[in-house]
This record gives structure tokens, C-alpha cells and sequence, in this order.
């Protein structure tokens, strides 16, 4: 049954094939699909349609999967046959055994001999390979049953096999032979063939055992000449060569030697430089701890490995056991590392009975703290040992034999430094830093990390955090340095409310926090922030209470300057520095001043406006404000005073004199010097010089501001306004005082600066507009690209429209489908019942035929009778 | 240290015992008395105790009392009409029963006499209690009067317990607010409130002709505390929580009627207002006047005096003047002669610095928003509003500008303030005259706003956004300044820390290597770290 149908369909492939050309050609098999309009340049598909090729292929498919689907009907069982290509019909049958052999091949090919090109598939015999037989290897095999294999003696053979008949005859052979001899039952041969058998095989064993055994000695016995022979042959060979080298030797060499294009080595990732960074601090930390302990290390001992001119840079050192004398030890070669390895011993216990004998002289106090060294550096010898064990295997011994060579030389420098220097060093071991640090988890774990350290110390200890928590090294870093941030911050506040106030540190912190800000700006922003919003909060609530504030404190102050730093202030708006900068004209509109702690709060607070306003030249009103207030705590005469002095300040009132002086003396003695950051926090001004010296400071620093803005808001148009005040106050109220030269000079500069500058100004107009255009009156051309296509509506709509054309159409051919479908499997009834009939009818035929000669018969018989 | 402790301890103890122990007593005590006339003598233990030092026995005490006498009132057990002296009582033909109700009455009364004492004493919880017991003490009197009614013209109200206790409430020397605002649960009931109020004016006039027009900072406060926790009804028919009900013609009593309610209201506050202030005075009655005070003046324009006194003393009382001011102008058709003159002279640096900003802006908003104000005045404003804006905190800035905006929107003919475009290329001086007190003579109308301009170069985005306006024509729609009115510096800062999406914070890209550096290095210049 298999065959007839693959047959079949190679003859119709072969059909197929020729039927296509022909079918093409034959005008009744072609259907022209005649065009209403011929367009120029546009292909159809289907100007020609070949019917009835198309309706033979869909009955076909039919009859493949319909017909069959069918013919299951009611059947609950199916064979499927999974072989491959079993149901392709069109696949001729060499081709399937072909292809389903590659396949099995393919299979079992392995992934390593994908490479292997010469070679073919190991031949094998009885699954083992061929190759490795013929290396007669004589593996010592298991005592199975294997040794019974091809080993078929008569004897056996006709126990096992004969039926018994053998053991019977040698039986009756026996009693032939023997004549009187009691005849063995069958029971006792049997039990002497076993035994038999089983001293056979426990010679054999013996004697294999005894050969193995040979052949383990002779390879021992040729090992150990081995290495004599390859250590002293070479040498032999080169000393005899040298002398004769050729010219073409020469130029080999060179060759070989010269500079080959070798690949660079790779760029570094951010992250790999992170780590690389990272192991530095930890070895560095090493080194340290290592010192600490009281050991030197030899500098630049690494460095130190001879090279010589011959050396391939390939870790391989030709001569190194050749000092070595060939010696025997408990009758076995004596390896050269052993005995160095002893001598690595030995050295120690020299080194430590030295140490003893020095630590013996050295104080009671000291004695527990050294035997604990002592133990460590025990401990880390013997990790050293433990280490140089494990690596005795051959491929290691060279790269250890260079850490041996460095180690040999370690001990001499060692000897020279005296106790004192050692001590000396292990001090320096101790106050030094570690380098790394795990980020501190909360605030009071930062304080307590950097309590006690200089302030430079205390930048390394942050530098150190960073980077030995770089965010690349590890998943929570991130997280970690953010708040470290936070942290940080927090600590500064806390350096500047200290008194004194620990401003070194924190300058020297600067750059720490500039750069973790650099890498999390989000988290800076949101911690800068918080400290803005609290501040501005706080002094929120006061003024409700009170209808004023304090000056903000001195960590506040520094807050905004780093808030400067950080953030750029330039911005037309920013989250960070415009609220800074809100906080500013806050804090000197409502906060009055009443010391000259407060005035020089306050002359900080401006200093920082301007810095913060420098770059964009942006105005800010309360700056000014607070500068005429200043300049008018200066003035001694307060009745008519020309200008208007705007809150906090007040025209005149019971702090409205401080910065007049108590006497016109102090204005000869003064010089400029500049005013410490913590005068805004406390002021030890005992006597009226030193007030004066303070007054007189402050009154230059407002002066100088008053110059920086009359710089930056020189293009504004209300300058004249703006700086009116300041002008009447410096030309008409100072100016009649004693002042310092240098003050004097400034303030003629400013008078001079504010009055050279125009008081004209054009008039305000609008910004002109672009003039809006007449209206067009011709026709608005709109090019259509797209004929055919729907316009007019949106794209959801033709969207929609174009789906449900499709669905139309797939709905339509899907019934063209159905109901072709329904008429085949009509037509197969019909078929069927047709077949049936036609059946029947054979039959009733053939019955009737057979009944008709049986009756004709039968009517021949009766008319014979007759 | 241990027995000191036990010994405190148990002294503590014992004395609780004792305030217990008294306090049970007096409760007998009380009960004895009002038993059987035997015990009246026992009286004496109760105002004793009502004397003593100790705050819980005193407190007992009280309550004690008002249970006693409250009692004695409703069974009138206390002598009716005027009280005859103790020895002449006992001298006199009184009838034994007479006698008991005249000693009772003595009791009474030496009673309310301690428990006003007790009205400044130090404690707050005896105070307190004193004034409860002394006004059930008048609701007790009010209902059983202790006079004889014989007129039915008179109408019975504790009077002079209530003037008593008003003196009393009114101290010169220590604050009672606490006190008052305690006393304003019984100010609910009309009679007292009618009452208190006319003994308050009774009060204040006494003391203060004392004190020959100098200020008494204290009393004031107290008087003004009391005042201000009256709140008038509003309608004839809320009157109905009497603490003393009026048998006959109750409709005819002076505490039923609202006009007269108004009446003593009114003479109470000018009373008060005619004498000299203290300037903080000024500002609280001012802050009140414009809704609690004039609505429930039966002349309102009777204030007059007062507030352009008031307005005359100029800075932030004179801005809160405006508010009273305008409702008599605005209501009461009262004509004030340079009103707008007065208010452009208001305007000062310190305007948007005083805490009363929002509503002077607010109140100018409304002066200013009638549409027939001469050009000048408007432009006088306009201009004078954007000289003090370069002196003004952003808060106040973004009040200023839209309030500008509004008026030259109102006002079309303003609009040469920010475009005049026949004077364009020629640059001139600003005509505008700051100190000229007159806004006609002020040339306003011949500047520009350069000030605005100046502003459209100021630190915060908002404020420079606000003032980039004047670029372009203002648009019809007036701007809502109502909003912004309250803003504080704090809100203005919020907008920019909560801003909930920041894409990427820009950062300074120079880098910082000490504190005092960068940003031209002006606090480096002056100031060192050490």
C-alpha cells in the first residue's frame, strides 16, 4: 500500500511540471480578464487567470484535507506516522531514506567536531573507538565477564551447550578408561569444572597484576631519567651552538623578535575604572593595615624582576633549577621547591627570633599590643605557606618562583631599619587613614566616621566613602551616596553652628560635596531643597508670630553660598536657587537689625546676592534696599534726610546709630582687613576702637556692594531712581563725616558712577508687531495627490471604513469557501453512494449470473433427464 | 531623703483627705443648714472656708455656696427689700422668722462681696468658678428678686450685681482675657448683655475721667477684650435667650428691644473710643470696626470723628481708617474732602512691608475701580505705585503689577504710561514729580512706567514675567489681584521646592573648590573663614 501512492505522486510531479508550460500556452485553459481602461505604467496580476488549474489545486487541497477530515469522521483512533516526510507526498522516497540518514547523523554529530575537518566520524567497534584500540592501551579492565568473551574452549562449549552430553561422555570415557574407578556423579564434575575455571582466572589475575606492575616501575625508572635527559641535553646543545650561529638564524630570530602589531589594550568602562579605583584604595588599605602591623615593604618591589635581553615576555624562566644540585632525600629525587620552601621557613623563624629578641627590649606596655602583631604575622605567613602548597602544580611553580626571587630579597633591607623607625612607622601606619570606608547608614554614623580627623583627613575619609561606594560597584550604592549627600550637608550645618564655627573643614569639604552632587543631582536638589523649605518654614512662622525674624544663623549663611556652588544661579528659574534667593530678600526685608552681629548677617546675606545675581544681572530690590539701610546706620545727622529708608530698617530709632563711630580717631588707624564669617554669630567688641575698626569694616564691605551693583544694574532704565537714595545719602550725609581715605574714595567713585549715567530715557511704546496681512482673495489651489481615496474624514474613520471592507470581503470568500466545500463533500457522497450502487449491482449482477447458470444448468440436467 | 519624701507624700495625702474630708463636710454642711434653721450658724464655716488658701477647699467652697444660697433664693429664705443693719435686726421687732431671713441675707451678701474679691484673685480655676457661682447667684436673683415689687413700671434684673461684677471683670492691673472670654457664654442672654453693656459704659466713663485722659494700656485691653466678645443679633425675633424672664410686659422691657440694644452698644463704644488710645488700641479697633462695630451702630456716622482721627495719624492706622472710612462713605454717604488726595499720600515704601497689606490693596482695588475718576489721579496712582515697586519684596510685586495693569485698563486713557509712541525716539528726563503731594500737579501722565521695565529684569521668573506685560497691549480682561493678595513669601518659594517633575536639575558646571570662591568671589573679597 505504501508504495503505489508515492509512485504516483512522483508521476504527477513529473506531470505538473510538464502540464505548466503547456497549460500556459493552451488558449482553452486561459481566462482573460479584459481591462475597462488600459492605464499606462500600472501592472495587474490578474489580467490572465488559468481556471482550471486553479480549480483542480483547490480540489486537490480539498481532497488532502477535507476529504480526509472526513473520512475520519467517527473514528476515534489515528495513526500518525512522525517519520520525516512521511505524509510529503511530493518528496520521492530516495530522497526521504536520504534525508531521514542525514538527519539521524546529524543528530548524534557533536558540537566539537564541528571544527574537526580532516577527520572523519570515528570508526568504532562495538562502541568502542577504533583510534583508541589501536593505542593498545592496555586498560586495566575490570574482572567481569569480559574475560570469558572469545574465549570459547571445547570444553566450555560442550558443558554449556552439549545438553550434558559432553560431561555424560566423558563420563562414560572415563569409565572406559579407568575401568575401577568409582565413577564422579555429575554433580561433583560440575563442581570441579567451576574450580577449574576459577584458578584459571585468579592466575590470569595474578600474572596481570605482576605486569602492571612492571610497567607502573618502568615509567617511574624512565621519568626520573627523563627529566636528567631533557635538562642536560639542551644545555649541551647550546653551548655547542652558539658560537656557530648563522646568518639565516640571526634573521629568523629577528623576525620573531621584531614588533608585531599587537592588539591595544581595551578601553575601560566607567565602571571598570570605578573597580579599578576601588582595588587601588583596598590595596592601598592592605598596605596600610600590613604596616600597621610593624612590616616594611620593599618599594618598588614589583619592579625589581630582572629581565633579561633575551626574555619573550612570556613568563618563562629558562635556568632556575640549575643551581640546583641533584641530590637524593629518603631515596626520592629531591624537587628544588621543597627545599627552597624550607629555607623560606627557616628565614622566618630567623626573622621572628629577631623580633624577639628586640621586643624583649621594649617596655611592658607594649609587650601584649606586639605579641598580637607577633600572631598576626604568623597567621599571615602561614596563609603565605598554605597558598605556596596548593601551588605545586607545574603550571604555577614559574610564576611562584618570581614571588620566591622577590621574597629572597625582601629580608636584607628589612635588617637595616633600625627598631626606632619601625616603631616610627607603625605610628604613622595607625594615624593614617584607612581607604576604604562602607557609607554611614545614618547621620550620627558620618559624625562619628569623621569625629577626631583633620579637616583634610576628613576629606579623604569623604573622597575615600565615594569612591569605595561608586554606584557602579554595587547595587545599593546609590542609594547609599545619596543619603551620604543628605548626611553631609547636615554635617556642615552642624560645623558652622559649632563655636567657633569649623569653617576650614567644611571649605575643605567643598569639593566632596561638589562632586556628589555631580552625580546625583536629583537627590541634591531634593536634599538642598528640604534644607530651604525648613529655614524659609521656620522663619514663616516667627513672622506670623512676631511680624519679624532673626537673621538666619551661620550655617544657613553657608548653606546659600554652597547652594551657589552647586546650582547654577544664572537660571531664569530654578528649584534650588530661585527659593534660595527668595530666602535671601526674605531674610533682609524682615529681619531688623539691632547688633552689628545682625549687620553683618545681613552684609553676608548681600554678598550673596550679588554673587548670586552677578551673571544675569537680574535685579533684586531688597539688596538695595538693605544697602541704603546700611549706609544710613552710618549717618550721625538724621533730621532731614532726602530719602525714604525702607523696612527692616527704620529712619530713626533705637538701632538706627550703629555704625556712626564714637570718635574720628579710629579712621586713621583703620585698614581694611576682611570680616570673619562667625562676626554673624558672636562679636567680641570689648572696647569702642575695636568697634569703630568693625563699624568702619562693614561700612567699606556695604560700600564696595554698592559699587558692584551699581555695575550690574547700570543698563536697567530706573537706574537713577533706583539709586537715588544711595546718591543723597553718600553725597549730602557722608560725605560731611569723617571717613578713611580709602572710604572716602570709594563713595566719591559710586557718587560719580551714579551721576554720569543718563537721565533721559525714551518713552515706553509696545514692541512692534508683525503687521497682519490683508486678506487674499484668490483662490486657495489645494493639490490632490490621492484620488480615489476617501477625504474628508479623519483617520480613525477610513481606518475603520477600510476594516470593514475587509471584513466584507473575507466574509464573502469565506461563504465561497464554505460552500464550495459543502459541494465537494457533496459531490464525495455522491460518490460514495454511487461506488456503493455500482457495487450492489456488480454483485446482484454476478449473483444473478451465477443463479441463472445454476438454473440453466439445472434446466440442461432436466432436459437430459428428459 | 526617703522619710522627707514620705513626709511630702503623706502631707500631700493628708491634704487631699482634708479637701475631700471639707469637701464632704461642706456638702453636710449645706445640707444641715437647708434642713433645719438649727445649723444656720454653720454658714459661717462655709464663708470661712470660702476664704481659705487652699484652692480646692476655696473652689468647694464656691460650689458649696451657690448651692446654699441658690436654694435659700428659691425658697425666699432671704430678706426681702432693704435690708435693716444686723444690730438693728436683732434690736428691731422682727419676728424670729424675720430674723433668720435678715441673717441669711447679711450672709448673702458677704458671700457676693468674697466671691468678687475672688474675681482678681491669682488663680485662674477660683476666678473662674467665682464668676459662675456669682451669675447664678444673679439668675437666681433675677427670678426671686431680692427687692420688693411693688410698682409693676420696674422691672427685676440683678443690676448691681452685675455692675459689681463688671468693675470686677474690668481690672486695671492684671489681663482677664482669659476671664472675659469665659464671661462671653453668658453674653448670649440679651438681658445680661444689654445690661453688661451699659455698665461697661458706666465703667469706662468712671475710670477714665479718673485717669484725666492719660491711657491705662491694661484696663483698655480689658474693656476692649469684653467689648469685642459681644456679638449683637442682628434681628428683633433672635432676641429669646433671657436669663431672666419678665413676667408682665415683657415686650416692653429695654433688654427685649434691638434699637435699644443698639443704643447702649453705640454709647458703649463711644464711650470707649473718646478717650485717648494706645496706638496698638487703635489698630485692633480698627481692624474690628468695619464689621463688627458699625453694622450694629444705630448712627453710624457718629464714627466719624473717630476715624478721620484715626486717618490723620497716617502709617498702618490710617491704612486700617481707610476700611471704616469707606464703609461711611460707600453706606452712609458720608463726603470726606480729599479722600483720593490722602489715600495717594498713604502710598509709601513701607505700604508693602506693614502686615496689613492685603486688605489696603484690597480696599484701593475698590476705591479705585470707579470708572469716573479723572485721568490724572488714575496715572498719579499708576506712576506713584511703580516707584515704590522698585522697593518692593516679590510678594508685594505681584500684587503691585496686576494692580497697575487694572487701573490702566480701566482707565484706556492711561495706557500713554506704557505707550507713547508720538515721543518715542526722543529720550527726556521723568517729568514725574516724587515729592509733590498733590496728584494733579504730579505730571504723571507725561512719564512712563520705566520702572516696570526695570522690573522686567528682577530675580524671580514670576515677577519678571508679570512685568514683560507692558511689551505688548494689555489684554480686555481685568486680572483677579484677590488671589494674590495673601500670598506669602513662603507660598511663592512652595511653587518652586514642590514642583513635582523636575527632568534634570541643571548644575553649576564650574567647578567648586572652596567655599568662598565662585560667583566673582564677593564673599571672598570681604569676608574670611575663620
Amino acid at each position: 500500500m505504501g508504495k503505489a501512492p508515492k509512485k504516483r505522486s512522483l508521476a504527477d510531479k513529473v506531470r505538473k511540471t510538464k502540464t505548466s508550460s503547456e497549460i500556459k500556452n493552451n488558449p482553452f485553459e486561459v481566462k482573460i480578464n479584459r481591462k475597462k481602461f488600459d492605464v499606462l505604467g500600472r501592472k495587474s496580476k490578474h489580467d490572465v487567470g488559468l481556471p482550471g488549474v486553479s480549480r483542480s489545486k483547490a480540489v486537490n487541497k480539498r481532497k488532502e484535507t477535507l476529504l480526509k477530515e472526513y473520512k475520519q469522521k467517527n473514528r476515534c483512533s489515528k495513526f500518525i506516522d512522525r517519520r520525516f516526510g512521511e505524509y510529503d507526498t511530493k518528496m520521492a522516497p530516495e530522497d526521504k531514506i536520504l534525508q531521514r540518514f542525514t538527519m539521524e547523523r546529524q543528530r548524534v554529530h557533536e558540537k566539537k567536531d564541528v571544527y574537526n575537518l580532516n577527520e572523519e566520524e570515528e570508526l568504532t567497534h562495538y562502541g568502542q573507538s577504533l583510534a583508541e584500540m589501536e593505542k593498545f592501551n592496555d586498560v586495566v579492565n575490570s574482572d567481569d565477564e569480559s574475560e570469558e568473551k572469545g574465549l570459547l574452549s571445547a570444553e566450555l562449549t560442550a558443558s554449556h551447550f552439549g545438553g550434558g552430553g559432553g560431561l555424560l561422555r566423558k563420563k562414560a570415557l572415563g569409565e572406559e578408561e579407568e575401568g575401577g574407578q568409582r565413577a564422579k556423579s555429575r554433580q561433583e564434575l560440575i563442581e570441579e569444572l567451576i574450580q577449574k575455571s576459577k584458578q584459571e582466572k585468579r592466575e590470569r589475575q595474578v600474572q596481570r597484576e605482576e605486569a602492571q606492575e612492571l610497567t607502573e616501575k618502568l615509567d617511574q625508572d624512565w621519568k626520573n631519567i627523563q627529566s636528567l635527559m631533557v635538562k642536560k641535553t639542551p644545555k649541551a646543545d647550546k653551548q655547542e651552538e652558539k658560537p656557530k650561529l648563522e646568518e639565516y638564524d640571526m634573521m629568523v630570530r629577528e623576525l620573531g623578535f621584531e614588533m608585531k602589531a599587537q592588539p591595544s589594550e581595551k578601553m575601560k568602562t566607567p565602571e571598570e575604572l570605578a573597580k579599578e579605583e576601588r582595588e587601588k584604595l583596598q590595596k592601598l588599605e592592605a598596605d596600610r593595615l600590613r604596616r600597621m602591623m610593624g612590616e616594611e615593604v620593599v618599594e618598588g618591589a614589583q619592579s625589581q624582576i630582572h629581565f633579561s635581553a633575551d626574555d619573550l615576555n612570556d613568563g618563562f624562566v629558562l635556568d632556575k633549577h640549575d643551581k640546583k644540585t641533584l641530590a637524593y632525600q629518603d631515596g626520592k629525587w629531591n624537587m628544588g621547591e621543597e627545599e627552597e620552601e624550607e629555607e623560606e621557613e627557616d628565614e622566618a623563624e630567623d626573622e621572628e627570633g629577631e623580633g624577639e629578641s628586640s621586643e624583649e627590649q621594649e617596655s611592658d606596655a607594649e609587650e601584649d599590643e606586639v605579641e598580637e602583631e607577633e600572631e598576626e604575622e604568623e597567621e599571615e605567613e602561614e596563609e603565605e605557606g598554605s597558598g605556596e602548597d596548593d601551588g605545586h602544580s607545574d603550571l604555577e611553580s614559574e610564576q611562584e618562583s618570581e614571588n620566591e626571587e622577590e621574597e629572597e630579597a625582601s629580608p636584607k633591607p628589612k635588617k637595616t631599619l633600625s627598631k626606632e623607625e619601625v616603631k616610627a612607622q607603625q605610628e604613622a601606619a595607625k594615624a593614617e587613614l584607612p581607604y576604604t570606608f562602607a557609607a554611614p547608614e545614618s547621620y550620627n554614623d558620618l559624625k562619628d566616621m569623621l569625629r577626631g580627623h583633620t579637616s583634610d583627613n576628613q576629606r579623604l575619609i569623604v573622597a575615600r566613602t565615594q569612591k569605595s561606594n561608586h554606584p557602579s560597584l554595587a547595587v545599593g550604592n546609590k542609594l547609599k551616596l545619596q543619603k551620604l549627600f543628605g548626611f553631609l550637608l547636615e554635617y556642615i550645618g552642624e560645623l558652622a553652628t559649632r563655636s567657633p564655627p569649623e569653617l576650614s573643614t567644611i571649605d575643605k569639604l567643598i569639593p566632596e560635596v561638589y562632586a556628589l552632587c555631580q552625580m546625583f543631582p536629583d537627590a541634591a536638589c531634593k536634599a538642598m531643597q528640604s534644607i530651604l523649605g525648613d529655614a524659609a518654614h521656620s522663619m514663616e512662622e516667627t513672622l506670623e508670630v512676631k511680624g519679624h525674624a532673626a537673621f538666619p544663623t551661620l550655617d544657613m549663611l553657608i548653606y546659600l553660598k554652597v547652594t551657589a556652588l552647586l546650582f547654577p544661579t544664572s537660571d531664569f528659574r530654578h528649584p534650588v536657587t530661585t527659593p534660595a534667593l527668595l530666602f535671601i530678600s526674605q531674610a533682609l526685608t524682615k529681619c531688623p537689625v539691632r547688633s552689628l552681629q545682625d549687620l553683618t548677617s545681613g552684609l553676608v546675606l548681600c554678598s550673596l546676592g550679588v554673587e548670586y545675581v552677578s551673571f544675569s544681572k537680574r535685579f533684586l530690590p531688597e539688596l538695595i534696599n538693605f544697602l541704603v539701610g546700611t549706609l544710613h546706620l552710618a549717618v550721625q545727622d538724621k533730621a532731614s534726610l532726602g530719602y525714604i529708608v525702607v523696612p527692616p530698617f527704620r529712619a530713626s530709632g533705637k538701632y538706627s546709630d550703629l555704625l556712626v563711630l564714637s570718635s574720628s580717631e579710629s579712621c586713621r588707624s583703620w585698614s581694611k582687613k576682611s570680616l570673619p564669617l562667625s562676626a554673624t554669630q558672636q562679636l567680641d567688641l570689648g572696647n569702642d576702637p575695636d568697634r569703630d575698626t568693625h563699624r568702619l569694616t562693614c561700612l567699606s564691605t556695604c560700600l564696595d556692594l554698592v559699587k558692584r551693583c551699581c555695575l550690574l544694574y547700570k543698563d536697567l532704565p530706573s537706574f537713577t531712581h533706583i539709586f537715588q537714595p544711595i546718591r543723597t545719602l553718600l553725597s549730602k550725609h557722608l560725605s560731611t563725616q569723617t571717613l578713611p581715605e580709602p572710604l572716602q574714595e570709594l563713595s566719591s567713585e559710586i557718587v560719580e558712577a551714579i551721576s554720569s549715567m543718563p537721565v533721559t530715557q525714551s518713552a515706553l511704546v509696545f514692541d512692534k508687531r508683525k503687521p497682519i496681512p490683508l486678506k487674499l482673495l484668490t483662490p486657495k489651489i489645494v493639490e490632490v495627490l490621492d484620488y480615489g481615496k476617501k477625504r474628508g474624514s479623519t483617520r480613525e474613520e477610513r481606518e475603520k471604513e477600510r476594516l470593514k471592507h475587509k471584513y466584507k470581503r473575507e466574509f464573502k470568500g469565506a461563504l465561497r469557501e464554505i460552500r464550495k466545500d459543502s459541494r465537494f463533500l457533496a459531490r464525495e457522497k455522491l460518490n460514495e453512494v454511487m461506488n456503493r450502487d455500482a457495487e450492489r449491482k456488480r454483485k446482484v449482477k454476478e449473483l444473478m449470473g451465477s443463479l441463472a447458470t445454476q438454473e440453466g444448468e439445472w434446466k440442461s440436467l432436466k432436459r437430459k433427464k428428459k | 531623703m526617703a522619710p522627707a519624701k514620705k513626709r511630702n507624700v503623706s502631707s500631700v495625702k493628708t491634704a487631699e483627705k482634708s479637701a475631700k474630708k471639707a469637701k464632704v463636710d461642706l456638702s453636710k454642711t449645706v445640707e444641715r443648714i437647708l434642713e433645719s434653721r438649727k445649723h444656720a450658724n454653720d454658714v459661717f464655716d462655709i464663708l470661712e472656708s470660702l476664704q481659705a488658701e487652699q484652692e480646692k477647699e476655696v473652689i468647694s467652697a464656691v460650689a458649696a455656696c451657690s448651692e446654699l444660697f441658690c436654694a435659700l433664693l428659691e425658697r425666699k429664705e432671704l430678706f426681702l427689700g432693704k435690708l435693716p443693719g444686723e444690730e438693728d435686726a436683732l434690736s428691731g421687732g422682727y419676728s424670729a422668722e424675720d430674723k433668720y431671713r435678715i441673717f441669711m441675707r447679711h450672709r448673702y451678701t458677704s458671700c457676693v462681696e468674697i466671691l468678687l474679691e475672688h474675681l482678681s484673685h491669682e488663680q485662674y480655676d477660683i476666678k473662674e468658678s467665682a464668676m459662675c457661682c456669682l451669675m447664678k447667684f444673679a439668675a437666681g436673683e433675677g427670678l426671686h428678686p431680692l427687692e420688693d415689687l411693688d410698682w409693676s413700671e420696674h422691672y427685676s434684673f440683678p443690676r448691681e450685681l452685675i455692675q459689681a461684677l463688671v468693675d470686677n471683670l474690668l481690672s486695671k492691673a492684671t489681663d482677664n482675657s482669659l476671664l472675659i472670654s469665659r464671661f462671653q457664654e453668658f453674653l448670649e442672654m440679651e438681658d445680661v448683655r444689654y445690661y453688661v453693656m451699659s455698665s461697661i459704659r458706666d465703667n469706662v466713663g468712671k475710670v477714665m475721667d479718673k485717669s484725666k485722659g492719660a491711657v491705662v494700656p491694661v484696663y483698655q485691653n480689658n474693656v476692649f477684650t469684653l467689648m469685642s466678645s459681644i456679638s449683637m443679633p442682628n434681628q428683633e425675633s433672635e432676641l429669646t435667650n433671657f436669663m431672666v424672664k419678665q413676667e408682665a410686659k415683657h415686650e416692653d422691657w429695654k433688654a427685649a428691644k434691638l434699637h435699644e440694644h443698639k443704643r447702649v452698644f453705640e454709647r458703649m463704644w463711644l464711650g470707649f473710643l473718646k478717650y485717648k488710645l494706645p496706638n496698638s488700641m487703635y489698630k485692633k479697633v480698627l481692624v474690628i470696626l468695619h464689621d463688627s462695630i458699625l453694622p450694629y451702630m444705630s448712627k453710624p456716622t457718629l464714627m466719624i470723628d473717630f476715624l478721620t482721627a484715626a486717618y490723620e495719624i497716617g502709617g498702618a492706622i490710617s491704612l486700617l481708617a481707610l476700611n471704616g472710612l469707606f464703609v461711611l462713605i460707600h453706606q452712609h454717604n458720608l463726603d470726606y474732602p480729599d479722600f483720593y488726595k490722602k489715600l495717594y499720600n498713604l502710598l509709601e515704601p513701607s505700604v508693602f512691608h506693614v502686615k496689613y497689606r492685603a486688605r489696603f490693596f484690597h480696599l484701593a482695588n475698590v476705591f479705585l475701580s470707579s470708572s469716573h475718576l479723572p485721568v490724572y489721579l488714575v496715572a498719579a496712582f499708576a506712576k506713584r505705585l511703580a516707584r515704590l515697586a522698585l522697593t518692593a519684596p516679590p510678594t508685594a510685586l505681584l500684587i503691585v503689577l496686576p494692580f497697575i495693569y487694572n487701573l490702566i485698563r480701566r482707565h484706556p486713557s492711561c495706557r500713554v504710561l506704557i505707550h507713547k509712541p508720538s515721543a518715542e525716539d526722543e529720550p527726556f528726563e521723568d517729568p514725574y514729580l516724587t515729592d509733590e503731594e498733590d496728584p494733579a500737579q504730579c505730571r504723571a501722565l507725561e512719564s512712563s512706567l520705566w520702572e516696570i521695565k526695570s522690573l522686567q529684569k528682577h530675580y524671580h521668573p514670576d515677577v519678571a514675567k508679570a512685568a514683560l506685560l507692558i511689551n505688548t497691549p494689555l489684554s480686555e480682561q481685568e486680572d483677579d489681584i484677590s488671589e494674590t493678595l495673601e500670598v506669602t513669601t513662603y507660598e511663592l518659594m512652595e511653587k518652586d521646592l514642590k514642583q513635582p517633575e523636575i527632568k534634570s536639575v541643571p548644575l553649576e558646571f564650574e567647578t567648586a573648590t572652596r567655599l568662598l570662591k565662585g560667583g566673582g568671589d564677593v564673599l571672598g573679597q570681604h569676608f574670611c573663614l575663620a
